[in-house]
């Protein structure tokens, strides 16, 4: 393969953006669990709450510093490597990520600080006032990214004007049905990933015996909520497969390498698809309607096959065809273990249950794959549009990038991002090792809002309290 | 509308200038102490607010994408380079607040990152501006400059201006915000770099001249212009007299102000053109649609919000940073 500036941006894009995503998808269920949270401890008055609040308020923190700087490089490069979508998408993208801007992390940066340093000094309800305020924030923020992207899936409320689409009715672009499936199935997601996270870290203590307490209060929470939430993400995942169906049939078809127009259609559920035969080797298939049935709701209804898609606007058929597999493969592993083990803490066993804690252990990575694999099914599906049907991503390029500033570039955002992220979870590793501490640490006097990640410092001085004396 | 969104994002890019200037500023003077405990009261000083300030440099990006895209497509485009490297230093210094309290035996690492992220970020902005002065090559709206078209003598000469302008307004932060002797080292510092920054704008008037810059022939034409210099030199005595009489207040603010008269002489030397002098801020406008529909909701009410805020987070961390206080 030729490494075009075509290919080294897209390649680009598609780390900077996966590696963005992984955080964002954290904070948001995060900071809706911590508002649950601090509601539970200011109703209850258990202090178990209050512990496993703050313990996650700095891994938070740490998640939430690494998507804001990671972040930052998203809002350049639409315009560094793709400049004609930018020029030519900017009265409608523009707005909306300016939205998200001003309403968003302003929203985020200002409670956020309360949260860290602020309890001494406002009221309890207040403070968990702020925590509502930066869950808004996190909620908003994946809001106008969403509406964003749904609009480059499937574009609407616009006419082309001089070459470029001027928005000519905004509500048809803000109440987009595909929006509004698209929006809940990420938030599904982001919490999803919250519940799993804090179960798995719960799994690991009980594990390992220690945090009693804490621990039980992980597990249930996270696998109760993943139990209720896991197939209600069945659900909006297949009103999203309705609207694939209905606006971009041509990821539709790559999704379930269906080669040809088929009524009603079979349903292939693994193979490997050979793209230049047009045809599914080592295929498990179900017969039809069974096709009809999951992409259509429908027993008889047609669908469509690449075959009747000018090859010239087909995806990548491998890249969406086994990204969705795995994503829907995650759920239903997840969907298994968090019934399982909601079953077992209903009969309170799982505390013994060793061989389901390591599996609660074990499925952290899961809903972060499933959250990248539905992006990369939902993205490289929709090539080679980056507006679907409208704009093609090789004509959306920075006109004259050349392959060698391209790939500087790259470079760059490789090194740095690896470095980073290398010691961002170290950081996150060393704090769950460390657990819950029993302290409440208060936060020093003339404490300092704004920096999400020194909140990490906090358990550092503690640690550091600790061995002094042990030391002399 | 159009207008309402140009003073929007002067207003954004002026207070990133300040807000992130001073703390990039004190992040290149980092660089220049290897005392630890300096260095810790230099941090403190700017700790609490550099993310909030560095916030609108993405804000100042996005109302350029949604009320100017062509600017955004054009410019971003053409300052691949320098914009990648600006991210990578505003990224490594970003992280390097929070992480150089982590380890001892790495901190050398993360100082580095702090002290180089802040000058080369600098380095970056002021190149770019200096090469939009000197005008981008555009023909039909279209950058033709290639990889390097931005780099040039003037260009390289106005991003060293950029880093001791924000060096000399991070000095007289460190001046008002630090006890101890932080104060009395940036005191002295203030006349070289002030010397500096002086010598620099000399040599960028000679060179404009001598480059018969149309930005020059803007000033003949517009002989009001002269008022900002005007003001820049009463503060710059003002400063003078401060720093000579040891005031810990006014230099940062005298400083804020000669910044904001460079900005304010280069932006209406611009006037009325966005990219000088080939793309004018109506040929730049997005569609009214997309104005007005910014203006209705976040132009209207979300932004003074946002000023309202900005102002919040100073008031609560007005004052003197004490040396044993803070987070640390």
């Amino acid at each position: 393969m030729d490494l075009t500036a075509l290919l080294l941006s897209r390649l680009q894009f598609a780390f900077t953006v996966s590696f963005h995503i992984i955080f964002p998808s954290f904070t948001i269920g995060l900071a809706a669990w911590l508002t649950v949270l601090e509601a539970l401890h200011l109703w209850t008055g258990r202090p178990a709450y209050r512990r496993v609040f703050e313990f996650w308020l700095k891994i938070f923190g740490v998640a939430f510093g690494l998507g804001v700087v990671s972040g930052i490089v998203m809002a350049f490069q639409f315009g560094t490597n793709w400049s004609e979508l930018a020029r030519m998408s900017g009265p409608i993208q523009g707005p909306l990520l300016s939205y998200e801007t001003f309403t968003a992390f302003f929203l985020e940066a200002s409670f956020f600080g309360i949260l860290l340093f602020g309890r001494p000094r406002v009221p309890p309800w207040f403070y968990l006032f702020s925590t509502g305020m930066v869950a808004l924030g996190t909620t908003l923020s994946a809001f106008w990214i969403l509406a964003n992207n749904s609009w480059m899936q499937v574009p609407v409320g616009y006419v082309m004007e001089n070459g470029a689409f001027v928005p000519d009715d905004w509500s048809k672009i803000l109440f987009s049905p595909v929006l509004w499936v698209r929006f809940p199935h990420m938030l599904l997601a982001s919490y999803i990933t919250g519940a799993f996270c804090v179960a798995a870290t719960g799994a690991w203590y009980a594990l390992r015996r220690e945090f009693a307490a804490e621990a039980r209060i992980m597990l249930r929470m996270g696998l109760y909520l993943a139990a209720v939430l896991l197939p209600v993400q069945l659900l909006f995942g297949h009103l999203n497969g309705e609207y694939i169906v209905h606006h971009q049939p041509s990821k539709m078809a790559a999704i379930e390498a269906r080669w040809h127009d088929e009524k009603p259609a079979s349903e292939v559920l693994l193979a490997w698809p050979d793209v230049e035969n047009r045809r599914n080797l080592f295929a498990i298939t179900l017969p039809p309607p069974f096709g009809s049935l999951i992409d259509s709701d429908s027993l008889t209804a047609g669908e469509v096959g690449l075959d009747s898609i000018p090859p010239e606007n087909w995806p990548p058929v491998l890249i969406p065809f086994f990204s969705f597999r795995i994503m829907v493969g995650c759920w239903l592993v997840m969907l298994l273990v968090a019934w399982a083990g909601s079953y077992l803490i209903h009969k309170e066993r799982i505390e013994q249950s060793r061989l389901l804690l390591w599996a609660t252990f074990f499925s952290f990575p899961l809903p972060f794959i499933a959250t990248l694999t539905g992006w990369f099914t939902a993205e490289v599906g929709r090539q080679p549009w980056v507006v679907y049907g409208v704009l093609r991503t090789a004509d959306a390029m920075t006109p004259f990038l050349t392959a060698r500033t391209a790939m500087i570039s790259l470079i760059v955002y490789c090194v740095v991002y690896s470095f980073i992220f290398a010691f961002g979870t170290y950081y996150i590793y060393r704090l769950l090792r460390a657990g819950p501490a029993g302290r409440l640490a208060l936060p020093p006097a003339a404490a300092i809002p704004n920096r999400p990640m020194s909140v990490v410092d906090e358990h550092r001085l503690s640690q550091a309290d600790h061995h002094v004396p042990a030391g002399e | 509308m159009v207008m309402f969104w140009v003073a929007i994002l002067a207003i954004s890019i002026l207070l990133y200038v300040l807000l992130d200037g001073f703390d990039l500023g004190v992040g290149i003077l980092f660089g220049l102490t290897h005392d630890q405990t300096r260095r810790h009261a230099m941090l403190s000083a700017v700790a609490p607010i550099w993310d909030g300030n560095e916030t609108w440099l993405v804000v100042a990006g996005v109302i350029l994408w949604g009320a100017f895209p062509v600017v955004y497509a054009t410019l971003f485009s053409a300052f691949y380079l320098p914009l990648l490297l600006m991210l990578a230093g505003l990224i490594l210094r970003g992280v390097a607040f929070e992480y150089r309290y982590k380890t001892e035996r790495m901190r050398w690492i993360w100082d580095a990152g702090f002290a180089g992220g802040s000058l080369v970020a600098a380095f970056m902005q002021g190149l770019t501006v200096g090469a939009l002065v000197e005008e981008l090559p555009i023909t039909n709206g279209q950058y033709t400059g290639g990889e390097f078209g931005w780099l040039s003598p003037f260009a390289v000469l106005c991003g060293i201006g950029l880093c001791l302008g924000y060096a000399l307004l991070g000095a007289c932060w460190l001046v008002k915000k630090c006890d101890g002797d932080v104060p009395e080292a940036a005191y002295r510092l203030i006349p070289y770099l002030s010397v500096g920054l002086l010598a620099f704008l000399v040599v960028v008037f000679a060179f404009a001249l001598a480059e018969n810059l149309r930005v020059v022939h803007r000033w003949l034409e517009r002989p009001y212009l002269f008022v900002f210099p005007g003001i820049g030199v009463v503060a710059a005595l003002v400063l003078a007299v401060s720093v000579r009489y040891r005031r810990d207040g006014p230099p940062f603010y005298m400083m804020a102000l000669i910044f904001a008269a460079a900005f304010g002489t280069l932006a209406i030397s611009f006037w009325p053109y966005m990219i000088p002098f080939s793309i004018t801020i109506e040929e730049a406008a997005a569609p009214h649609s997309s104005l007005a529909f910014m203006f209705w909701g976040a132009g209207l009410f979300v932004f003074p919000l946002m000023l309202v805020y900005t102002a919040i987070s100073y008031i609560v961390f007005r004052g003197k940073v004490r040396p044993t206080s803070g987070h640390y």
